[in-house]
């Protein structure tokens, strides 16, 4: 089992998300996570999806999804050659003793404060899983009262896009 | 809505309009302004539906309305909604044409999901329309709301809400368009009341744009000239031909390949008549019931040629197991099929009408050539096996004890005095797999059955559908005496519209196929399998058919069932139902007990095949 990131381009209709989150657990495929939104293209949105399943399962996740009549293009990204992003939102108890602690530690990480209380921070964090989790390890001290993450979002390296050439024309 | 009904024209006003034009073909591209209903009727008429079997509803019934004055479309009442959607099933899988069924919202909606989930599973073109609650009260828990869209997305091919009136042409057109093209399956159009009520206009043929929707029908060159390299070199190759073949209407182009390669044929359930049974080299039905030659020949084979099959369970039983040495080429139009259960050396996405006739252009090709190898395209050492095997272990029935009628008797003799035009439609179970064995399919489309789901009930509306569609075809429902007792109110539905269908219940008073399984592998412990339908005679089969103004006969006895069957086979005026009291323990042989190998075939309950030294 490893993981894999799927970016699936559809019609930006309504119902389409309910359509591949249900083939997903109809064909017994765990979603690690799940982004979706819109593109360039105002009648195309966006999925990106984590799996982590088998290779010979991903065929059938990848076969599956393009016999969706909504779903225009399934492109696996190869984890090397593409860019992953995650934002962040996190509560973190911060007093007045704690929270010049905390502040460094977002400045570490190039992190942003995005709303100060008496005795908590909202922090915004955006980067990769792996930046993200080594993160929250290091604010896990302090006290986490809330935490929402966006799921990830990737795009491959270089000009290519995957949106270029027919769906233009489409 | 009487208001809007007086100023838009029906369309049988439309189609009047349309008569007085110099071309006939309801004035392409011409706009009328019309009702939501109106256009919905127009579009199923220009889309060239003549059938539509349904139920009215609240939600549906503005669509009935210019129903009505349709003169192309002939709307057939059935008694459940669950009888709709089995006979466009019958209607489509007798004709290859799409089969239409329209209901109401939620209940009747509700009702169409079994044959929904029927034809998805055994790929038959069919659109179903249903009625919805107007769009303003979607999602307020309304009266006889549904969200019948959210509950088919697994089951469709793919379906819609539709609640701009002036969207009706178009998603009709796309229905029909996805349900038949590719690999065919249902499509639910779902109409909220109110876009039925609105005026709009109407245009045909529209517009339409499926950006993710391109099936591919031409198969690869390079995959078929490996096809073809790989069937030269095999010694022991099979032709496993699936229900594809018969959607895609190929049957005739295989019959052509089989032929020429002299390669031997297993036929599934699905695909019975693709090849006649008379074939020299047709083996019959692979899997659990099949024959001790298609059985054998498969896991024999060195190279199994799939051509719109997909390696269901009931054919592979054990997948660790079947076939271990073969090699697989594996075409279909379906992507997703291939490699799905089997990985295939050679995969062909494609047609299998285009991809037959390719591989037919190769093989003549790649012969003309020539090979190096002296045994290239030579099999007939394994010709010479299976077909010995056909011979060794035909198919056949032991006669009860005490005199009791054979059901196998009973099916064999309705093919036989019937002949191979008749079309044959069976419900699910004992009765099933016998008529699948039993009766000799000479034509592809003469054997309709529910394969994949498993839905028990459908033969009687299927029949029904398939009459409709073929009406100087002999149709008989093949069905048993649980089956039956499922979906027979639509024998009102026969009677009362004049479609003589002939019914066989081969009558065990049993789930037959059920107390099967309980007497192998239950310890003869037959849990609520028992219907008393012989035993206690409730229901009396013969009174209710005659309660539904069919013809109703009872056979117990052997020497009767020539004579009812020849009574059935001359009665045209209504339809028959024959209750045919049979054997309770007679068993579904050959079998290969689920979850094992397909080398544990038994041809009898304490009977393996005795193989010859090297097999």
């Amino acid at each position: 089992m490893s993981k894999h990131t799927l970016s699936v381009l559809v019609e930006n209709k309504p119902g389409v998300l309910a359509r591949v989150a249900s083939l997903f657990s109809r064909r017994g495929f765990n979603i690690d996570s799940l982004a979706v939104g819109p593109t360039e293209l105002e009648e195309i949105s966006r999925m990106t999806v984590v799996v982590e399943v088998e290779a010979g399962a991903l065929e059938q996740v990848t076969k599956q999804l393009n016999k969706l009549v909504e779903v225009l293009k399934v492109v696996e990204l190869d984890t090397a050659a593409a860019v992953h992003s995650e934002i962040c939102l996190v509560k973190v108890r911060a007093d007045a003793t704690s929270r010049s602690q905390v502040v460094d530690t977002v400045n570490l990480f190039k992190a942003k404060v995005v709303d100060v209380a008496p005795d908590a921070l909202t922090i915004e964090v955006t980067g990769s899983s792996d930046k993200l989790t080594a993160f929250l390890a290091v604010l896990e001290p302090f006290g986490i009262k809330e935490l929402v993450q966006s799921g990830v979002v990737a795009m491959g390296r270089g000009s290519r896009s995957i949106t270029d050439r027919s769906l233009r024309s489409a | 809505m009487s208001d809007t009904t007086k100023q838009a024209p029906s369309p049988a006003d439309v189609a009047s309009m349309a008569r007085t034009r110099p071309s006939t073909q309801a004035a392409p591209g011409q706009v009328v302004e019309v009702t939501g209903a109106q256009s919905l009727v127009l579009a199923l008429e220009a889309v060239g539906v003549d059938t539509v079997f349904g139920i009215p509803g609240g939600a549906i019934l503005p669509a009935y309305d210019p129903m009505l004055d349709s003169t192309k479309v002939r709307h057939i009442l059935v008694r459940h909604e669950q009888g709709a959607g089995h006979a466009a099933e019958g209607y489509a899988s007798a004709t290859g044409k799409v089969g239409v069924c329209m209901v109401t919202s939620g209940p009747g909606a509700t009702n169409l999901v079994t044959p929904i989930a029927d034809a998805h599973m055994d790929s038959v073109p069919i659109v179903a329309i249903t009625g919805q609650v107007p769009s303003a009260a979607i999602g307020s828990d309304a009266f006889q709301e549904a969200d019948i869209r959210g509950i088919t997305m697994p089951v469709t091919k793919h379906n819609y809400l539709v609640t701009d009136p002036a969207k009706i042409p178009q998603i009709i057109a796309e229905a029909f368009h996805i349900a038949r093209t590719g690999r065919p399956g249902p499509v639910l159009v779902d109409i909220s009341k109110d876009a039925l009520q609105a005026t709009t206009t109407f245009s045909w043929p529209p517009k339409f744009d499926l950006p993710g929707y391109h099936p591919v029908t031409h198969p690869h060159g390079k995959q078929i000239r490996e096809a073809a390299r790989l069937m030269a070199a095999a010694e022991r190759p099979i032709f496993y031909v699936g229900g594809g073949v018969v959607r895609g209407h190929a049957s005739e182009q295989l019959r052509r390949l089989v032929d020429l390669t002299q390669i031997p044929v297993v036929t599934t359930l699905m695909a019975r008549g693709t090849v006649p049974d008379s074939h020299p080299l047709n083996l019959g039905m692979p899997g659990m019931h099949g024959t001790v030659a298609a059985v054998t020949g498969l896991q024999k084979s060195d190279l199994i040629i799939a051509l719109g099959a997909r390696f269901d369970d009931r054919v592979t039983g054990q997948l660790s197991s079947f076939a271990p040495h073969a090699k697989v080429i594996h075409a279909d139009i379906d992507p997703a099929e291939i490699g799905k259960n089997r990985v295939a050396d050679v995969p062909i996405v494609g047609d299998a009408g285009e991809v037959i006739t390719d591989l037919i252009h190769q093989v003549e090709a790649d012969r003309r050539a020539g090979s190096d190898d002296p045994g290239a395209w030579d099999y007939a050492a394994w010709r010479q096996r299976v077909t010995g095997w056909k011979q060794t272990f035909p198919l056949g029935w032991t006669e009860s004890e005490d005199g009791a009628l054979s059901p196998q008797y009973v099916i064999q003799r309705i093919g036989a005095l019937t002949g191979p035009e008749g079309t044959y439609v069976a419900g699910v179970g004992q009765h099933q797999m016998w008529a699948a064995q039993f009766v000799r399919y000479e034509r592809p489309n003469a054997w309709l059955n529910s394969g994949g789901l498993g839905t028990m009930g459908y033969a009687v509306p299927a029949a029904m559908g398939a009459k409709v569609a073929e009406p100087d075809r002999t149709v008989w429902a093949i069905d048993g005496d649980g089956c039956f007792q499922m979906t027979n109110q639509e024998l009102a539905t026969c009677a009362i519209n004049d479609i003589p269908i002939k019914v066989a219940i081969i009558n065990n008073s049993s789930l037959g196929m059920v107390r099967q399984w309980q007497t192998l592998f239950y310890g003869e412990r037959y849990s609520n399998t028992d219907l008393q339908t012989t035993s206690e005679r409730i229901p009396d089969f013969v009174k209710l058919a005659e309660a539904y103004g069919c013809l109703g006969l009872r056979v117990e006895k052997a020497e009767d069932v020539d004579a009812a069957i020849t009574q059935a086979l001359e009665t045209n005026d209504r339809p028959v139902v024959i209750d045919f009291i049979v054997h309770r323990d007679a068993m579904v042989w050959p079998m290969v007990p689920a979850g094992v190998s397909n080398d544990m075939i038994r041809n009898a309950r304490d009977e393996a095949p005795v193989w010859e030294r090297e097999e």
